[in-house]
């Protein structure tokens, strides 16, 4: 996993000591200590308990999922009911999941690659660039509760009231728009830092070699670099799309404590469903469980297990990318 | 990328300049929008210091009825009432985040010797997406299987019915507890610290550990003597993060932590740990519908101000300790 604030500024490079890991010729075992034994006992122990629990995590959701889910679920919205057979599924949530995904990347990915070409290719004057690297590490660490707050103030004012359901003059500031923009503040720091590391893997010739024929150095970004750079870009945008997918406070907050669309009346057709509340698969999985409004939790089994096959789908996407380019090859410096 | 056939990167709407001016612009927007958040944060937040000073991070009295008082207060005409003393919020947050911090300590370095040194090559191929598996599974899921599996096994098999009488007139022991907390919250943290904690290991300098190597000391001393002292800036950059992490997180402790306004005491001895509890991330989403009542508005931004700034101190934190280890030639 690509961690976007801890490789830092230096980043550590992975290519540099995979040579050498296997250095059994010669040793002698009399000289491991029984206390070297038994850590290392700990660590085959706790390697397997990170293992038991990950398979213990995918097999019991995909046994209560497949109990419990059925296809009707993913086609009805949730109404109101006084047993689980009355109150639907949750069809609602799941559009909703995929709009704010959509939306929420779509604000990210530009920006966050917009930031890492300006702090590759430009970076001057060298004060702003250093503020800039720190403002993405500082937005990394900032709770998500408190950018759902911050969201909260930025979209009732009225200046942002088109966004959101208004009446008399009082803006309701949560919708679709206020919920997205904040998860693409969560999603950014991820594809920015991916879109770095690609651009700073790209040795220097490379640039050199365009600017000699002639080539502005935003054409050569545009042609070249990024181009060179795609999968680096494609493995920020899939992570930052799995933080937008999962996160649940910001849509607790931000996008109305409902669980179906509440369209706002007077808006032509995609505009009136962004513009009002909703919900999210994992909004309805907060409130299914036993601790929320609704405690539905055969429910909210099912709709995990819904949640949890897209976070496998996104994962099995990095895995994908990152093998390709590994095979396409990279620039040998 | 493909934009159209023209190379249009000639023309005026591509200029070099232009462009550095528009990226430069996006970049600003960003550093204002975090400088704005910051501010807007602590300027709403202060009402709330104001009335309490030092008194906000104190004992004394239930949070969740002072919580109800400045809900209400705000509803009224009348006087606006700020009295909120977070001590059980605060306390609630150091004993989870600080024992799901030490538990994920040890097991991720433990783990991260094992996956870069130790692990056969077909355990490593399994172990990696399992740690990048577990990073990626979203908290709501995390709680939904606490709330459903760790919760009733820790409230009908470990916790005693004599327990739960013993402290009947005061809370109840129903397996929302610190324990259930500080095991979730750890098997979050843990693979974050894990993928933090290799990426440092794999950097140390193969001729550091092959200089050990060569004298005679065997794998597992030459791994805890060099790789991982040399590797200490990014452990105490990975724990940082994991800090960071557990502070802020929510919504599952939200559903797992009990969410009552309680310090669990170490001196109830095993019970402490069947205790409930409310961190102070948890307490701004189990209130978020009395944002519209301004005190209450004010007391939360509190919460949110608290958060960020212990955040933002575990960084610069963080950054201190790796910048003085990186003194003594201490890379990555």
């Amino acid at each position: 996993m690509a961690s976007p604030v801890a490789t830092g500024p230096a980043g550590p490079s992975p290519t540099q000591a995979p040579a050498p890991r296997r250095r059994r010729g010669g040793e002698n075992d009399a000289a491991w200590h029984l206390s070297d034994r038994i850590g290392l006992a700990v660590c085959w122990a706790l390697g397997l308990i990170f293992c038991a629990i990950a398979v213990a995590i995918v097999v019991y959701l995909l046994v209560q999922g497949i109990k419990f889910l059925k296809p009707s679920m993913l086609t009805t919205p949730a109404s109101a009911g006084f047993s689980e057979s009355e109150t639907g599924g949750f069809s609602d949530a799941l559009i909703g999941t995929l709009i704010v995904a959509v939306m929420g990347i779509a604000i990210a990915l530009p920006v966050g690659v917009g930031i890492a070409v300006w702090l590759v290719e430009y970076g001057r004057p060298a004060a702003l660039a250093r503020i800039a690297e720190s403002t993405i590490e500082a937005i990394a660490g900032i709770p998500s509760i408190v950018l759902a707050l911050f969201g909260t103030v930025i979209f009732s004012s009225t200046a942002l009231g088109f966004l959101s359901r208004s009446s008399e003059g009082v803006v309701f500031g949560r919708s679709f728009f206020a919920a997205a923009t904040m998860l693409s503040l969560v999603a950014l720091p991820l594809v920015a830092a991916s879109t770095r590391e690609g651009l700073n893997s790209i040795p220097r010739h490379v640039r050199e070699a365009s600017y000699a024929v002639g080539k502005t150095k935003i054409a050569t970004t545009r042609r070249i670099l990024l181009p060179t750079a795609r999968p680096q870009v494609a493995t920020g945008a899939m992570l930052g799309l799995g933080r937008i997918i999962g996160d649940t406070a910001i849509i607790v907050v931000l996008l109305g404590a409902t669980q179906n669309f509440a369209p706002v009346e007077g808006a032509p057709f995609p505009l009136n469903y962004l513009r009002g509340a909703g919900t999210t698969l994992t909004n309805f999985v907060y409130e299914a469980s036993p601790t929320g409004n609704l405690n539905q939790p055969q429910k909210a089994y099912a709709a995990a297990f819904v949640l949890l096959l897209m976070v496998l789908a996104l994962n099995a996407a990095v895995d994908v990318v990152h093998r390709r380019a590994g095979k396409a090859g990279s620039w040998s410096s | 990328m493909e934009g159209g056939g023209l190379p249009e990167e000639y023309g005026p709407r591509w200029s070099d300049q232009r462009a550095e001016r528009l990226l430069g612009a996006l970049v600003c927007t960003v550093v204002a929008l975090l400088l704005a958040l910051i501010a807007t944060v602590f300027v709403r937040a202060w009402p709330s210091f104001a009335h309490n000073g030092l008194a906000w991070f104190g004992g004394g009295g239930n949070v969740d009825d002072q919580l109800n008082q400045i809900y209400l207060s705000g509803l009224g005409a009348g006087h606006y009432v700020y009295t909120f003393h977070a001590w059980q919020l605060i306390w609630s947050t150091i004993l989870i985040v600080g024992g799901a911090v030490l538990l994920a300590l040890f097991c991720s370095l433990f783990v991260a010797v094992f996956l870069v040194e130790f692990a056969p090559r077909w355990m490593s191929n399994v172990l990696q997406p399992v740690v990048r598996f577990l990073a990626s599974v979203p908290s709501v899921i995390y709680g939904l299987l606490g709330v459903l599996v760790v919760v009733p096994f820790i409230g009908n098999h470990l916790v005693t019915e004599p327990q739960k009488a013993s402290v009947a007139g005061v809370i109840s022991l129903s397996g929302y507890s610190l324990l259930a907390a500080v095991l979730i919250l750890t098997v979050m943290i843990a693979p974050l610290m894990v993928s933090i904690f290799s990426d440092g290991l794999r950097a140390v300098r193969p001729g550091w550990l092959e200089g050990s190597l060569g004298l005679g000391v065997n794998r597992w001393r030459t791994m805890w003597k060099i790789g991982v002292r040399t590797a200490r800036p990014t452990l105490v950059a990975g724990t940082v993060l994991a800090v960071a992490r557990g502070i802020g997180e929510a919504v599952m402790l939200a559903m797992v932590s009990g969410s009552v306004a309680f310090a669990p005491n170490p001196a109830d001895g095993l019970i402490f740990f069947y205790e409930p509890s409310r961190p102070l991330a948890p307490t701004i989403v189990k209130n978020i519908d009395s944002l519209g009542s301004k005190p209450a508005n004010a007391t939360l931004f509190a919460i949110a101000a608290v958060l960020l700034f212990s955040a933002a101190m575990f960084s610069l934190a963080g950054w201190v300790a790796r910048r003085a280890m990186r003194k003594y030639g201490a890379t990555a």
